[in-house]
């Protein structure tokens, strides 16, 4: 009896040990998990699977690390959570790098640039002043100016913002109490009750809003006031990790620079996006 | 255990709780008044009254909950210009109102069903008595069909109340920040998504037990002939004594 639990106990050692030094290598089949509801970053196609930029942008990567992948669709909400409990092993879902998500998981080098605005009806006030430009949240003097300069342009209007995001940690951060911000779980949701006239404006990334509002139901609507980047918006658009995944991470950093440099992610961007979100290099 | 986390947590979904109980109220007491007069209906009227009737029970109560928020505030949010013809819209442009459409439709749907079965289960002797006294119609059923009706749909319907006060949970997903909402919120700011819903469904645990204990408490008051009358039980507990 004794003798059985002692190789038992030396065979789930040997196996650690086994496991434990195939963490140090990247696998070589991984399951990346997108939101599936945030065209044209990622959507869920007529044929329910997911496609779009970062799908596309998956596959080129995938085939430069030479990793077999399988991507998934995940609600917004629960990816950090499941990427955390292993359910999946890489994040792609349009996820800005920010130092609270950082906390908990581990991101790539960006590997896209997109700055957030306004979308409201072209008669507003917001639309009419002609506001416009890119602002760093960085350079706080600038984006305070720019900022205070649309607060009397949006006062009392209802804005809404996908929560758990970035734009709506933007919004609480810098238009709490001069708008009504209205939290919705997806984009697509925020979109509907803009065309319903629930809301009077929304805020998100400009390439989302801009695939949104070339439908006809938008007619009316433009994106309006300046875009703001850096700040709450962090460092940019990765991919997320596990923090003991690094050297899986530090393959995708590797394949994202070479995306960069040869322009694979400025052919894509422009295909799916309709403009350029390559960061620098 | 982070004990302060939770404590954070709680006090502030505790803020989401007077939402919850209104769109709980509101909508199990309009569905209530409702589910009483189509249990009446189904039991009595002439089938084309009830053909249309049953549709609507078995519409709503053969779809889910969630469904049904979704078409009433997205589904119908399509429909702008109409209901703005109709002078409607201002009532389906706020999340707060097509929620307690939604779950009034709901309510009164299953609750119809459940005193149906209670008005079914009136004895027709007790009717036939009533009537033997010359009571009226309206007097039949307020004196003894409906009470004798009520007391034995009341444990089934105390399900339903309680499967209502959960049912808000689904508010959040067309905006509303009731417990759940602001239980999403939070895990969005903290991604601690186990410690947030461990202390919602706390609050939701606490909510449901003062209800079934009111409920309990209802039963007690409403079933007195299940009991021995007060001198019979004092006359058997002399009688143990001595």
């Amino acid at each position: 009896m004794r003798h059985i639990f002692k190789w038992l106990a030396a065979s789930a050692l040997s196996l650690a040990a086994v496991t434990g030094a195939q963490a140090q290598t990247a696998p070589k089949a991984i399951t990346i998990a997108t939101e599936g509801a945030y065209a044209p970053w990622n959507f869920t196609g007529p044929d329910g699977k997911a496609a779009g930029f970062e799908v596309d942008l998956a596959k080129d990567l995938c085939a430069r690390m030479k990793i077999e992948c399988t991507i998934v669709i995940q609600d917004w909400d629960g990816l950090i959570p499941a990427l955390t409990v292993g359910k999946f092993d890489v994040i792609m879902a349009s996820m800005f790098i920010t130092d609270k998500r950082l906390e908990v998981i581990d991101f790539s080098r960006p590997y896209a640039i997109d700055p957030s605005s306004f979308a409201v009806a072209k008669t507003s006030a917001l639309a009419k002043s002609g506001l416009g430009g890119k602002f760093d949240l960085n350079k706080e003097g600038e984006a305070q100016a720019s900022i205070d300069k649309i607060k009397p342009l949006v006062k009392g209007q209802t804005i809404g913002v996908q929560a758990a995001t970035t734009n709506q940690q933007f919004l609480k951060k810098y238009f709490d109490g001069v708008v009504d911000i209205r939290e919705y779980k997806t984009t697509e949701q925020h979109d509907l009750d803009l065309a319903a006239g629930r809301v009077d404006g929304l805020f998100a990334q400009q390439t989302s809003l801009a695939a949104t509002l070339a439908k006809p139901e938008y007619a009316e609507f433009e994106i309006a006031g300046p875009g703001f980047l850096g700040g709450v918006f962090g460092r940019g658009t990765g991919a997320g990790f596990r923090k003991t995944d690094t050297a899986l991470r530090d393959q995708f950093n590797a394949a994202i620079g070479e995306a960069i440099a040869d322009g694979t992610i400025k052919r894509l961007s422009e295909q799916w996006l309709k403009s350029d979100v390559t960061p620098p290099q | 255990m982070d004990i302060a986390f939770f404590q954070d947590v709680f006090l502030r979904l505790l803020g989401g709780v007077p939402l919850t109980l209104q769109l709980a109220g509101i909508s199990l007491s309009i569905g209530f008044v409702l589910a009483v007069v189509l249990a009446i209906a189904l039991h009595n009227a002439s089938p084309l009254v009830v053909l249309p009737l049953r549709g609507y029970v078995a519409l709503f109560r053969g779809t889910p909950l969630l469904v049904q928020i979704f078409l009433i505030y997205y589904g119908l949010g399509q429909f702008r210009p109409s209901l703005q013809a109709m002078g409607v819209w201002w009532l389906f442009r706020e999340p707060y109102w097509c929620v307690i459409l939604a779950l009034t439709l709901n309510t009164a749907a299953y609750g119809a069903e459940i005193l149906r079965g209670g008005l079914q289960s009136v004895p027709a002797g007790q009717i036939e008595a009533a009537l033997a006294c010359g009571m009226s119609r309206g007097l039949l059923y307020r004196r003894i069909v409906l009470p004798l009706a009520f007391r034995q749909a009341l444990p089934a319907y105390g399900n339903e109340i309680i499967l209502m006060v959960k049912g808000t949970s689904l508010a959040s997903i067309v905006t509303l920040l009731e417990v759940t909402g602001i239980a999403h919120q939070i895990i969005s700011q903290t991604y601690r998504a186990i410690e947030v819903f461990i202390c919602a469904g706390a609050i939701y645990l606490i909510l449901n037990f003062a209800i079934t204990r009111a409920l309990a408490w209802l039963e007690h008051r409403l079933s007195p002939h299940l009991r021995p009358p007060p001198a019979a039980r004092s006359a058997t507990q002399k009688g143990e004594a001595a």
